[in-house]
C-alpha cells in the first residue's frame, strides 16, 4: 500500500549512477560545512521561490527562520502582486499589503523561467539551491523542462516542493481552484455554517494552510539531506492539508453519523453544545466542560453564585460527569442560564474573570481587538518595519514562534520588482553588466 | 523505503490536538516517539468521544485514534519521586522533548528547559501552549474550538447578517501542530550545525494569527476591520455554495472571469436570464448578486455536486463539492489516488483508518507504522529497548507504581 511515488522514476534512477554519487556527496560534504552562522535556527539554505499566492507562506516560514530566499518573480511581476488589501486602498504592483506580508524577508528577483535565456539562468541557480518551491498548475514545471528529473540532475541534492491544489497527479490534478473551492473539497466548510443556509468558509484564504505543511515537508527532507546527502521531490495537496483542519473523522469512522455544521453549536457525538454567546456588547466564546476540565464550568457557576445567578447549576459537580452519559435536555437548561449571564456582562469584564478564574471563555475578536490585545504586546509580537518608499513604517504581524535561538523577526520587507536583480545577477552569478541589459530589453529578466 | 527522520528520537508529553498531532507527523516521517502518559492524569482524548462501538474504555476513543498512530506509548507518573530517575534516562535517550501542558506545569514536575539541560546539554525543548510561555495570558487554559475565537477565525466564518460561527472544531490547533514540527525540525537543523540544543516556545494564538495576516495589516495600515462576507469575494462572482440533489448537498462554485462566466451559461444551457444587463459584467453580477444566487441555485439544485463539479470542471469553471468525512473517506477519487487515509487494525477497536500527512515524500514517504498505543502498552519495551534498564530494576519501579 505505498503512496503513489511522485518523483519521477528517471530522476530516481539518474542519481543512482556514480556520477551523480559523485555530486551527491560533495553536496553532503557542504552541508556538513555549513556551520558557520550560528544566529538563526536555519543557516542561509538558498531557497529558490516560484510560488504564487497559494505557496509564498512556505518561503516566508524558510525566510524567517534564516533561509536567504529568492523570490523569482515574471518581468511584470508576481501575480500575487494584485492581491487585496493594499496600502493606502491604492492598488498597485508595489502596494499590495498581502505581498508585503508573504514576501518579507525574501529577495527579489524577475526572471521569465519560460523562455530558453531564463531557464539557463535558473539552472545556474538551482546548482547553487538547497530548496526550489513552487505552486504552479500541476506538471507546469515539466512542461517547461524544469521539473524534478531534470533539476535532480544539475543538483542530485536538491529538495524540490511542488504546492498543488489536489496534489501533483491523480484524478483531480488538474481540476480549477480557488479558496473556497479548497475549503469545500477539503472538509472545513461542511463543519462550519448555520445549520438552516450554505456551509461557510472562512472570509481570508485558508489554503496558505498547504504552504504551512510544505514548509514542514520541506524540512524533514532537509534532516533526511543532512544524514545522507540526497534530495527528493515534495508533492504537497492543499485539499490534503484542509482536511486536517476537520479533525473529526473518527466520528464517521467509528458511528457511520454525519457530523454536521451548526452555527453557533458545536457536536460531540450524539450531544451538542452553544459556543458562540451574545453578551451585552458583541460575542464570546465558552462551551460547557465536564470531566477532566469540568473545573472550568464550576468556576464560572461560581462566579454566577456570586451574582445570584446561578440558580440549580450549583447542584451539579461538573468534574465527575461523563461526556458519554450527557443529555441535550440537560445541556440545553442549563444553557439557559449561562446564556442569561453572559448578556448582563461586556466582552472585556468576561474575558478579565476568564483570566482570573480558568473559565476556559474568549472574547470573539476582530483585528482592533488584536492589536490592542495585551499579551501580544507583553510578548512584542507585532513589528514595524521601514517602508521608505512609502515614507512609512507599517505594523506588521510577527513570528510564528519565539526560541533561545535566533530571532524570527523581519529582517527587510518584501522586495519591490527586480529590487535584487543587480546583487544577484551581477554580484552573485557574475553575468556582465551588458549582458544583464541584454536580457532585460529581451524581456527575460 | 527510507525513513526521512529516521533515528531521531522523541520524549512526548502531549495531549489533546497540537501537540499529538505534530509529533504524530514526526513519527509517519520516520521519528521514533514515546508518547508518556499517567493514568493519575488521564489525557482528555482518552476518555472522549466517539468510542468504538459505543463502549466506553481508555483504549477505545477515535478522537485520540486520530493523533497518535505510529507512536510507542508508556506509563509513567511524574509526581512519583522515583519517577526522576526513568525520566532522567528517557531525556538521555531523547533528541526533543515536546510537550504541550499549561505552562508551568511541567516546571512544578521539576522539568524546566534548565533541568533537562543538566542531564543533556544538547536537547532540544518545544513547548506549545496558548498563549505561550510568557506573558499575563501565559497560564490561562483552554481549547482550539474557542481560541479560534481570540485568534480572529470566528469573526471572518459566518453571514453579514448573523451573528459568526467559526469552524465547529479546534482550528487553530492544526496549524500549530504544523508550526512546532517546523521548529523542532529547524532546531535540529541548529544542532547539526552548532551542537547546541534550542528552547522553542510555541504560542496557538500567535501561530494562527499568520493564516489572517492580509486582515490584519488591512487594520494596522487602513484602518479596516474585516468582517465575514458569508461565501462571497470582492473579485468574484458568483462566488458560493449552492444547494444540490441529496440530503444537504451542496457544491461550490466561482467565477472569477468573464470568460468563466460565459462558459458557466453554456453549461446551464444559456438560460434567458442569463442574458439580462443585470448579470451582463462583473460589476452587474456584483449588484445583482441576491439575486444571481438564487437563480444558479434553482439550476444546482436538479444535480448531485459530483454532476456539477464534473460539468464545470470540464469547462474548466472552479467548482468542487462541499466534502464531508462520509465522502472524503469513501467517495473522493483523489484522496483513494493519493492513499490519504490507510486503515490499521488495532488490538481493542479494530480497523481504523489513520490519515497521512499531506504531502507525498519521493524518496521518503511517510507511514502509518503501528496503530495508536493502549494505554502504557510499551512501558516495558520502552524501558528495556529504549532506555537499558535492567529487568530487575523494572520489576522494582514497577512494584513502587512509578509506571502509572
Amino acid at each position: 500500500t505505498q503512496r503513489p511515488d511522485s518523483a519521477h522514476c528517471h530522476g530516481a534512477d539518474l542519481r543512482e549512477t556514480a556520477q551523480l554519487k559523485a555530486l551527491a556527496d560533495a553536496a553532503w560534504h557542504r552541508w556538513g560545512q555549513l556551520d558557520g552562522l550560528v544566529n538563526n535556527l536555519l543557516a542561509d539554505y538558498l531557497v529558490l521561490d516560484l510560488c504564487n499566492d497559494k505557496g509564498l507562506l512556505c518561503g516566508k516560514i524558510l525566510a524567517d527562520l534564516g533561509a536567504d530566499v529568492l523570490i523569482i518573480e515574471n518581468p511584470e511581476g508576481n501575480p500575487a502582486r494584485t492581491q487585496p488589501p493594499f496600502y493606502k486602498d491604492i492598488p498597485h504592483t508595489e502596494r499590495s499589503l498581502s505581498w508585503f506580508y508573504f514576501c518579507s524577508n525574501k529577495r527579489g528577483i524577475t526572471l521569465d523561467i519560460a523562455r530558453e535565456d531564463g531557464k539557463e539562468i535558473f539552472k545556474t541557480l538551482v546548482r547553487k539551491a538547497s530548496f526550489v518551491v513552487e505552486s504552479f498548475h500541476a506538471g507546469y514545471m515539466d512542461e517547461i523542462g524544469l521539473g524534478y528529473t531534470m533539476l535532480s540532475q544539475i543538483n542530485p541534492s536538491l529538495i524540490m516542493i511542488s504546492i498543488t491544489p489536489f496534489g501533483s497527479k491523480g484524478p483531480y490534478c488538474d481540476f480549477q481552484a480557488s479558496d473556497l473551492i479548497l475549503e469545500g473539497m477539503g472538509g472545513l466548510m461542511s463543519v462550519s455554517g448555520d445549520s438552516d443556509r450554505a456551509p461557510l468558509r472562512c472570509t481570508t484564504e485558508q489554503w496558505h494552510l498547504g504552504a504551512v505543511d510544505a514548509a514542514m515537508a520541506a524540512l524533514a527532507a532537509h534532516y533526511y539531506r543532512g544524514n545522507t546527502g540526497r534530495g527528493q521531490y515534495i508533492d504537497v495537496s492543499i485539499q490534503e492539508s484542509l482536511l486536517w483542519g476537520m479533525q473529526v473523522y473518527a466520528f464517521w469512522e467509528m458511528t457511520k453519523t454525519r457530523y454536521k455544521r451548526e452555527g453557533d453549536r458545536t457536536s460531540r457525538g450524539n450531544i451538542s453544545f452553544k459556543v458562540i454567546w451574545k453578551c451585552s456588547d458583541g460575542y464570546i466564546s465558552w462551551r460547557i466542560f465536564v470531566a477532566a476540565m469540568g473545573r472550568a464550568t464550576k468556576a464560572l457557576v461560581e462566579w454566577m453564585d456570586e451574582e445570584n445567578m446561578a440558580g440549580n447549576l450549583k447542584e451539579t459537580n461538573w468534574e465527575n460527569l461523563d461526556m458519554n452519559f450527557l443529555t441535550q435536555q440537560d445541556i440545553k437548561h442549563w444553557e439557559e442560564l449561562f446564556a442569561h449571564f453572559f448578556l448582563k456582562h461586556t466582552k472585556s469584564e468576561l474575558q478579565r474573570e476568564a483570566v482570573k478564574r480558568g473559565l476556559m471563555l474568549f472574547p470573539v475578536a476582530d483585528a482592533k481587538d488584536l492589536i490592542e490585545e495585551h499579551q501580544l504586546k507583553e510578548r512584542h509580537y507585532w513589528e514595524e518595519i521601514a517602508h521608505n518608499e512609502l515614507g512609512d513604517n507599517l505594523l506588521y504581524p510577527g513570528a510564528f514562534l519565539k526560541s533561545d535561538t535566533g530571532d524570527l523577526a523581519i529582517r527587510m520587507r518584501a522586495p519591490l520588482i527586480g529590487e535584487h536583480n543587480e546583487e544577484v545577477y551581477v554580484k552573485e552569478l557574475g553575468i556582465p553588466r551588458e549582458e544583464l541589459l541584454v536580457l532585460k530589453q529581451n524581456g527575460v529578466i | 523505503m527510507a525513513k526521512a527522520l529516521e533515528g531521531l528520537k522523541i520524549a512526548d508529553f502531549t495531549w489533546v490536538i497540537t501537540g499529538p498531532l505534530s509529533t504524530k507527523w514526526l513519527a509517519n516521517l520516520g521519528a521514533t516517539v514515546v508518547r508518556v502518559e499517567s493514568n493519575k492524569r488521564l489525557g482528555l482524548f482518552r476518555t472522549y468521544v466517539p468510542m468504538a462501538g459505543g463502549v466506553v474504555g481508555v483504549n477505545r476513543c477515535g478522537t485520540f485514534a486520530e493523533f497518535n498512530d505510529s507512536k510507542y506509548g508508556m506509563l509513567l507518573n511524574l509526581e512519583h519521586p522515583q519517577s526522576r530517575d526513568v525520566m532522567q534516562r528517557l531525556i538521555s535517550w531523547a533528541d526533543v522533548v515536546v510537550e504541550n501542558f499549561r505552562p508551568g506545569v511541567l516546571d512544578k514536575l521539576g522539568w524546566s528547559y534548565e533541568e533537562l539541560r543538566k542531564i543533556k546539554p544538547e536537547i532540544i525543548m518545544a513547548r506549545a501552549s496558548m498563549y505561550g510561555q510568557t506573558g499575563s495570558l501565559a497560564t490561562v487554559t483552554g481549547f482550539g474550538t474557542i481560541l479560534q475565537a481570540h485568534a480572529g477565525f470566528t469573526n471572518l466564518v459566518g453571514w453579514p447578517d448573523r451573528p459568526p460561527t467559526g469552524y465547529s472544531i479546534a482550528y487553530t490547533d492544526t496549524p500549530s501542530a504544523s508550526y512546532l514540527a517546523i521548529g523542532i525540525l529547524a532546531a535540529l537543523d541548529y544542532r547539526r550545525r552548532t551542537g547546541q540544543g534550542t528552547y522553542i516556545d510555541l504560542s496557538q494564538f500567535e501561530a494562527g494569527l499568520s493564516l489572517i495576516a492580509p486582515c490584519l495589516m488591512d487594520y494596522t495600515v487602513n484602518g479596516r476591520i474585516t468582517r465575514a462576507l458569508g461565501n462571497r469575494h470582492s473579485y468574484a462572482s458568483p462566488h458560493g455554495a449552492f444547494p444540490c440533489k441529496g440530503d444537504d448537498r451542496w457544491c461550490v462554485i466561482t467565477v472569477f472571469s468573464d470568460a468563466q462566466w460565459q462558459a458557466l451559461c453554456q453549461v446551464m444551457g444559456e438560460p434567458v436570464w442569463s442574458k439580462e444587463l443585470r448579470f451582463s459584467t462583473f460589476l452587474e453580477r456584483k449588484r445583482s448578486e441576491d439575486e444571481l444566487e438564487k437563480l444558479i441555485a434553482a439550476w444546482t439544485v436538479n444535480y448531485t455536486p459530483e454532476e456539477i463539479m464534473k460539468v464545470l470542471q470540464d469547462k474548466e469553471i472552479p467548482a468542487g463539492i462541499v466534502r464531508e468525512a462520509y465522502d472524503l473517506l469513501d467517495e473522493d477519487d483523489q484522496v483513494e489516488y493519493r492513499k490519504s487515509f490507510k486503515p490499521l487494525n488495532h488490538v481493542e477497536i479494530g480497523p481504523f483508518r489513520y490519515q497521512l500527512p499531506p504531502f507525498i515524500l519521493s524518496e521518503t514517504p511517510p507511514e502509518i507504522e503501528k496503530p495508536f498505543p493502549c494505554l502504557g502498552e510499551h512501558t516495558e519495551f520502552v524501558c528495556r529497548e529504549f532506555l537499558g534498564m535492567p529487568d530487575e530494576e523494572f520489576v522494582e519501579f514497577l512494584a513502587q507504581g512509578v509506571f502509572e
